[in-house]
């Protein structure tokens, strides 16, 4: 009843064009960024702020990168958490080599390095595909865990081998290292996925979008029209890895405060592939989805029965908390297999018709 | 239009010339010693029996398949050895025997993928969908409206093509060809398992786009009465030789290609 294009005539091809040519999507975009910039803060206390919505929109940010790899062109990667990884030792690096440069920056500049690493790792893509790619970026990702692992100058020889996030400030007000508060980190962090996520969208619905879909869905038809697979592939391959590196040094300089080579490795690449493949491959409202679904959801479950008064183990809730996510992980593997992305656009098909379906 | 070809063919003189071609894949042999031209502006058809190297040859002509011997010369010139994104550059296009359509894309993207060689607004732009890459999109999605109404696709632009029943598909696949507006258009069985009305409708199109457009056009078909309809000239190949070539006419006529389809021993 409410969400239906009558009566919006598009009078210009511009408009509808548009990446989002209805009004209602429009309006929806509008109430989730009043929602993120001033009802969470406002109501939030900083357990909130700091072990959910920072997270979540970091891990969003890395699921956007893989998706733009994976759901967009078809390539598929093992190798997330090392691409993340190289982001946050660039980070790393580039702020205590240039200490007085501003910390945002250096984490959106330590995207380039990663994408840099990316587009390397990135060439075999031209003559392999699907599983033996999967491969060749493990590979990559085994590479780079023992390079953060075995190579002291990215952590500055620190004897713990970890790295530790110095105090940055933005105008005076501390934005990274122990005495950021909540608050400030996840307003630094919600404002360049915002930012972020509306540039990718921007590129995935133009032309640059339309050669990533081409390639994914039939390759030689794509050559056919006039693309080139390589740069086509190592463009997409270098955009991902730049969303992961940032999501990477966002993770580690605006969530951890620190973090060892253990954070970077295969585990946060699957991590990050289930939240894409959960949300929906090819859609950026699905890496949202995917990892609130994903990182979100076992916290519910963990905090949830205790404040409605059930007792339970916490080993109890570890065991659940694997249980339901794997399940659910299962069921969208067989049942839904275009993830929460798909649900949504057809709850929102759903809506346009209602309430006479034919 | 055709920034990329100085050359210009006046309509009737030769576009596309093959001599000698012949292309083997291990021990068989695809295409051997084949030579025919197709000329400005006129819709030229490849027949033959199943296998008889139909498809192998218009993948030769586009790049995807590099001959053994002989040589192509497009616009006068002789063909460097090209891919095929370089084929579409020198402005051919093509359409499949299996539909190869961007399946996860709305008929609308499909075709507007077609302009991609058209765009050129730089990577800043796209980011930020402004200026120079937001009037692309709309000069593009203009022109791609026009090959939606001319190919009566309007109803379905924003459906994705996976949903479409197949004979839209192939009108979608025309689409994105005619969106590259080509100097050469090859059509691979463009009516295969169509239905007698879709047939019309396809032939129609066909004929239009030579006429209106002026596209020169390959055309594989085996429908024989379709042929005869449409294609001004005929090349029939057999076992990846030429055994005819001719006005349909003469074709129809001919002992040998007769003795091809019925299947006569070599
Ligand atoms: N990539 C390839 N590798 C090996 N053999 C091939 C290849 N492509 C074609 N052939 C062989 O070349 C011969 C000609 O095939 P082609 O597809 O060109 O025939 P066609 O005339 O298009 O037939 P149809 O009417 O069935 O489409 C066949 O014997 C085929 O098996
Ligand atoms: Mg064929």
């Amino acid at each position: 009843m409410f969400y239906r294009e009558a009566g919006q005539f598009k009078t210009s091809y511009a408009a509808d064009q548009a990446v989002f040519p209805l009004l209602q999507d429009r309006i929806g975009i509008g109430v989730i960024l009043a929602v993120a910039f001033v009802l969470i803060p406002l109501t939030g206390n900083s357990f909130v702020l700091q072990a959910m919505m920072i997270p979540f929109l970091i891990f969003s940010l890395a699921s956007i990168g893989l998706n733009i790899l994976t759901g967009y062109t078809g390539l598929i990667s093992l190798g997330t958490g090392a691409f993340m990884g190289v982001g946050a030792y660039a980070c790393y690096k580039l702020t205590t080599y240039f200490p007085n440069v501003n910390i945002i920056v250096w984490v959106i500049c330590s995207g380039f390095a990663s994408a840099a690493v990316g587009v390397l790792f990135g060439l075999p893509s031209l003559r392999i595909k699907g599983f033996y790619l999967a491969v060749a970026t493990l590979a990559a990702q085994f590479f780079l865990s023992w390079c953060f692992i075995r190579v002291p100058w990215l952590y500055n020889n620190n004897s713990s081998g970890a790295i530790e996030v110095p105090l940055r400030t933005f105008f005076g007000i501390p934005i990274t290292g122990p005495n950021a508060t909540p608050m400030t980190r996840y307003f630094v962090v919600l404002s360049i996925v915002v930012a972020m996520t509306w540039l990718a969208s921007n590129l995935v619905h133009g032309r640059i979008g339309r050669m990533w879909m081409a390639v994914r869905d039939m390759d030689i038809a794509a050559e056919l029209i006039g693309i080139r697979l390589l740069p086509t592939k190592l463009f997409a391959f270098a955009v991902s890895s730049f969303y992961c590196g940032v999501s990477g040094a966002l993770l580690v300089f605006l969530w951890y405060g620190g973090a060892e080579p253990a954070v970077f490795d295969v585990n946060q690449s699957f991590f990050i592939l289930f939240m894409v493949i959960i949300g929906g491959l090819g859609s950026l409202l699905g890496s949202f989805f995917g990892a609130a679904l994903i990182f979100l959801l076992p916290i519910v479950l963990r905090f949830l029965p205790p404040k409605l008064g059930f007792q339970i183990h916490s080993a109890m809730i570890d065991h659940v908390q694997f249980l339901v996510v794997g399940t659910l992980i299962i069921v969208f593997l067989i049942l839904e297999p275009a993830g929460l992305a798909r649900l949504w656009s057809i709850a929102k098909q759903k809506l346009r018709v209602w309430p006479f379906p034919y | 239009m055709n920034a990329h070809n100085p050359a210009i063919v006046a309509k009737g003189d030769t576009l596309l010339s093959i001599e000698n071609v012949s292309l083997a894949f291990g021990g068989v042999k695809a295409l051997s010693d084949i030579s025919f031209d197709i000329r400005k502006g006129e819709i030229r058809a490849i027949i033959g029996p199943n296998g008889a190297g139909k498809t192998s040859m218009l993948n030769v002509i586009n790049g995807f398949y590099h001959p053994q011997q002989g040589r192509i010369l497009f616009q006068g010139r002789t063909r460097a050895k090209m891919r095929p994104h370089e084929a579409a550059a020198g402005g051919i296009a093509r359409t499949f025997q299996n539909v190869a359509l961007f399946r996860g894309m709305s008929a609308l993207d499909n075709i507007m993928a077609g302009r991609t060689l058209a765009m050129h607004s730089n990577f800043f732009w796209q980011l930020l969908r402004y200026g120079p890459a937001m009037q692309e999109e709309v000069v593009h999605r203009r022109r791609v409206e026009e090959i939606i109404d001319f190919l009566e696709i309007a109803a379905i632009r924003k459906t994705p093509v996976g949903r479409l029943p197949y004979g839209l598909q192939k009108r979608v696949e025309l689409g994105r060809a005619l969106a590259m507006e080509p100097q050469l258009l090859l059509l691979d069985e463009p009516m295969a398992g169509m239905n007698l009305e879709e047939k019309e409708d396809m032939s129609r199109f066909i004929i239009d786009v030579n006429h209106q457009f002026g596209t020169t056009i390959a055309l594989i078909e085996h429908d024989m009465g379709v042929v005869m309809d449409l294609s001004d000239r005929v090349v029939v190949l057999d076992y990846g030789r030429k055994i005819a070539d001719g006005t349909p006419t003469e074709i129809m006529a001919n002992q040998k290609v007769i003795d091809a389809y019925l299947g006569v021993a070599h």
